[in-house]
């Protein structure tokens, strides 16, 4: 009877430990909120509130309904799903946002709204910029990463509930800094605007997905950790050091929306830039290679092509980059050693980044012929031609010489681009292409065609972007660096921006391509979704698995 | 597990590892990528010799090549002091005529109020000074408050509702909105406004308007409409318009009696700045 009793224990420990702590943030942020004088931080405070009771409400019918087994002959998909739908859901947000500023960029008398203050372009580009990185980025990431750390380890994920609790945490992050953005709660450090309670929050969730992970490294019944996983794992260590350091902060108090960073002048810059430059490497790069080493190979149904390449450049990769952020402050006040070394680290990165490419690439051989037929290999194998060039870019924009002309122009942004829509956007949509069938047991995507012309419309509209980028970007440095004999400016800054006014609609239009691009494989995923299942499809290959896919 | 295999395609091992049916192919390191790796490593070691790098415990290595940004910046800096010494010293003893009488201390004047003109000024009266809609046009000869040398060297210094004691001020009052007159009365001003300016207007209501005009308008506009440079009231008979010239735009600017703001550059600039700025707009302005 114990034993049959243990079995169907509707509250396993880590379900109810997560019930406690959910009713105890519940009650701590309703006295932070009553108590608080601050009205931004009460605002906040009232979506805490909202979220710690929805959760506890939905974490009472399941507990009460035995929803919070964990099986461990069967994959957590459940958590998996759920990351694939915030994934598309986030990527239409932030690609939407990121044309809406290119329109106010482009017209900016039209798209000028002076009665709606939180719609001015200073509070909606960090919308922008986290609304792709993290919310579409980090979702992607973590839900493949569950994916994918389960396959290669063949076992569940570790933590039973609390892979949920990373999931909707992080949610929960993504519209406290979103709404935070909007109502002008900002600390002003790039891609770290969150202020100092929402950083708390988001170093909880961050530890939990560590630990979920490496849980599920630790119980892995393969022998070795694929090189996926050494990948999301140097993603999620260094992004938790990467997001401590940085947001070190005095709040003014505890019941206050604003802080004081502890560091100041040059550091300051030097820590920010250590964090953005590695928050490239770290989230951009080393987290998306993991993607491309699982669904490449997977969707190929080739071997991955070195060994031996894959540990040399990750070892070098992750050595290499976090010592390359200087280079974001050359001319600066950071003393000019600090700038060379940024520099030269730099250019030392290029072919460690350049492996990552070649191992992707290399993957496809024997495969080639499927890029005819499968726009899904096809935008990965393309999303691996834009990683390497934007990190042959990269290299080359860190020489002090390039960067003299390069720096603070439209160059810069067509560099990210290249990185954010070619790379970090294409390999997403290649995975999630990849897993929709495969988690909701279909044989086939709903339509190869609106596949195509997704792949089509979206570089398309990415070649538009970062040639425009360029065009503009050379053509404003040289306005800037133009003197006339005396020493005086050639050229006031307002007639720069208005000489980039027709690069600044090519760009919107290419950002429109883009996101119709999303649009077009959000339909076609939810179709997807909804086509009558069919047998299980071939996922569960390789020598006899240990477990299945949970219905 | 580890059963090293032939690849059927490539004929290459595997490692023998496999994970969810992916493999891995045991090939080497690319010669070409190794070379490459360990030329940029060789690049940035002898960048490290040539230039500023590694630090120490009291300094950093200099570099053989004994390049500093910071001595490049004082270079170019005595540089660009050769260049315009002698000029700026006597930009910043000459008075205004002075100035103008030499064209070549006229000309230096101009380079540097171009350029400050370009950063500063050019954000609101745009980058060729031709104004917008409530920015005063000034490649013109209608002036607001003065258009002699003088009047707009004093301008830029003091500004206009600036907030400083000094500031030029002047309040075009709300008519309509602060109900001085009634809506037909502001109609009727309206159509006197637009006669003054030799356009074809109702006759009737320029009429009824004039004695409303005469005792609202005339104390800053005058008699005959043609305004004050000494209170900054407009020329209400040429054709320029600050907001506007339409029958709607001038019945607006009775109704609500806008004005702007012009900030007070004496705050910013040094008085030689200020004077080529003067010389720089009274240059390239109409007339006076």
């Amino acid at each position: 009877m114990t034993t049959q009793s243990a079995q169907t224990d509707a509250a396993p420990l880590n379900a109810v430990l997560l019930y406690a702590l959910t009713g105890l943030l519940a009650f701590g942020a309703l006295m932070a909120t009553a108590f608080s004088d601050d009205r931004l931080f009460r605002f906040h405070g009232w979506i805490f509130i909202a979220a710690f009771v929805t959760a506890l409400s939905a974490m009472t019918v399941g507990l009460s309904s035995g929803r919070f087994r964990s099986p461990q002959d069967q994959y957590a998909d459940g958590v998996v799903r759920a990351g694939v739908i915030a994934t598309m859901f986030w990527a239409i947000a932030g690609l939407l946002a990121g044309v809406v500023i290119a329109a106010q960029l482009s017209w900016p008398t039209i798209f000028y709204f002076p009665e709606a203050g939180w719609l001015n372009f200073g509070r909606l580009r960090p919308l922008h910029t986290s609304g792709v990185i993290f919310a579409f980025g980090g979702n992607a990431l973590i839900a493949t990463s569950f994916y994918v750390v389960q396959r290669t380890c063949r076992a569940r994920l570790a933590g039973g509930a609390w892979p949920w609790f990373v999931f909707w945490g992080y949610q929960l992050f993504i519209v406290l800094a979103a709404t935070g953005y909007l109502a002008g709660i900002t600390q002003s450090r790039e891609y770290a605007e969150p202020e100092w309670y929402v950083d708390l929050w988001l170093t909880v969730v961050w530890v939990a997905y560590l630990l979920v992970f490496l849980g599920t490294i630790w119980k892995r019944k393969e022998p070795h950790i694929y090189v996926a996983n050494w990948f999301y794992l140097a993603f999620i260590v260094t992004i938790a050091l990467l997001h401590v350091v940085n947001n070190l902060a005095m709040p003014v108090g505890l019941l206050n929306s604003h802080s004081y960073s502890l560091f100041a002048g040059v550091q300051d810059a030097l820590i920010q830039w250590w964090y953005g430059h590695n928050a490239v490497g770290f989230f951009l790069t080393a987290g998306f290679l993991a993607m491309m080493y699982y669904f490449v190979p997977k969707r190929a149904e080739r071997p991955v092509y070195s060994y031996r390449l894959s540990i040399v450049h990750f070892w070098s990769l992750i050595f290499i980059y976090i010592w390359a952020g200087p280079h974001h402050l050359h001319y600066t006040a950071l003393p000019q050693w600090a700038q060379t070394l940024g520099m030269t680290f730099s250019i030392m990165l290029w072919m460690p980044s350049w492996g990552g490419m070649i191992n992707g690439l290399m993957t496809l051989s024997g495969a080639w012929d499927k890029l005819r037929t499968d726009p899904v290999l096809r935008m990965m194998a393309v999303s691996i031609a834009f990683y390497g060039m934007s990190t042959f870019e990269g290299p080359l924009m860190s020489i002090r010489e390039v960067n003299a002309l390069s720096h603070y122009t439209d160059w810069t942004i067509g560099h990210v681009h290249s990185g954010a829509l070619g790379w970090v956007g294409f390999i997403s949509f290649g995975a999630l292409y990849c897993l929709v069938p495969w988690l909701w047991k279909k044989d086939r995507l709903y339509s190869n065609a609106l596949a195509e012309w997704h792949f089509w419309i979206a570089t398309l509209g990415i070649v538009l972007y970062i040639c425009a980028m360029w065009v503009s970007g050379i053509m404003e440095g040289l306005m800037w660096r133009e003197y006339t004999p005396q020493g005086f400016l050639a050229n006031s800054f307002v007639e720069t921006v208005s000489a980039k006014h027709i690069e600044n609609v090519i760009r919107t239009l290419g950002g429109l391509m883009y996101l119709s691009g999303a649009l077009i494989m959000s339909y076609n995923l939810w179709r997807t979704i909804r086509m009558p299942s069919q047998a299980p499809v071939a996922q569960a290959a390789g020598p006899a698995p240990a477990l299945v896919a949970a219905e | 597990m580890s059963k090293r295999e032939s690849d059927e395609v490539t004929g290459v091992e595997t490692t023998g590892h496999e994970w969810d049916g992916i493999r891995e192919l045991d090939n080497p390191l690319p010669r070409w990528w190794l070379w490459v790796f360990y030329a940029s490593i060789a690049v940035a070691a002898v960048y490290w010799v040539l230039m500023p790098s590694w630090p120490g415990l009291t300094g950093y290595s200099k570099g053989i090549l004994g390049q500093s940004d910071r001595e490049a910046v004082v270079g170019e800096l005595q540089a660009l002091t050769a260049v315009r010494g002698a000029q700026a010293a006597r930009l910043r003893t000459a008075s205004l005529e002075e100035i103008e009488r030499d064209p070549e201390l006229q000309a230096y004047a101009q380079a540097v109020g171009q350029s400050v003109f370009g950063d500063n000024c050019a954000t609101c009266h745009g980058t060729g000074g031709i104004g917008a809609k409530g920015y005063a046009n000034l490649r013109d000869d209608v002036w607001l408050w003065g258009g002699e040398l003088a009047d707009i060297h004093r301008t830029i210094q003091v500004g206009v509702r600036s907030g400083g004691a000094d500031a030029r001020f002047s309040q075009m009052p709300a008519f309509g909105r602060d109900q001085m007159l009634t809506p037909a009365q502001v109609d009727d001003l309206t159509e006197f406004v637009v006669a003054l300016s030799h356009r074809p207007a109702d006759v009737a209501a320029v009429r009824r308007a004039a004695p409303v005009y005469v005792a609202q308008c005339v104390a800053c506009h005058g008699v005959k409409g043609l305004g004050d440079q000494k209170q900054g009231a407009p020329n209400l008979t040429d054709q320029e318009w600050l907001y506007g010239s339409g029958r709607q735009a001038i019945h607006d600017q009775i109704w609500n009696g806008q004005g702007g703001v012009m900030p007070a550059w004496k705050d910013r600039f040094d008085p030689e700045t200020l004077k080529a700025l003067a010389v720089y707009i009274h240059a390239n302005a109409g007339g006076r």
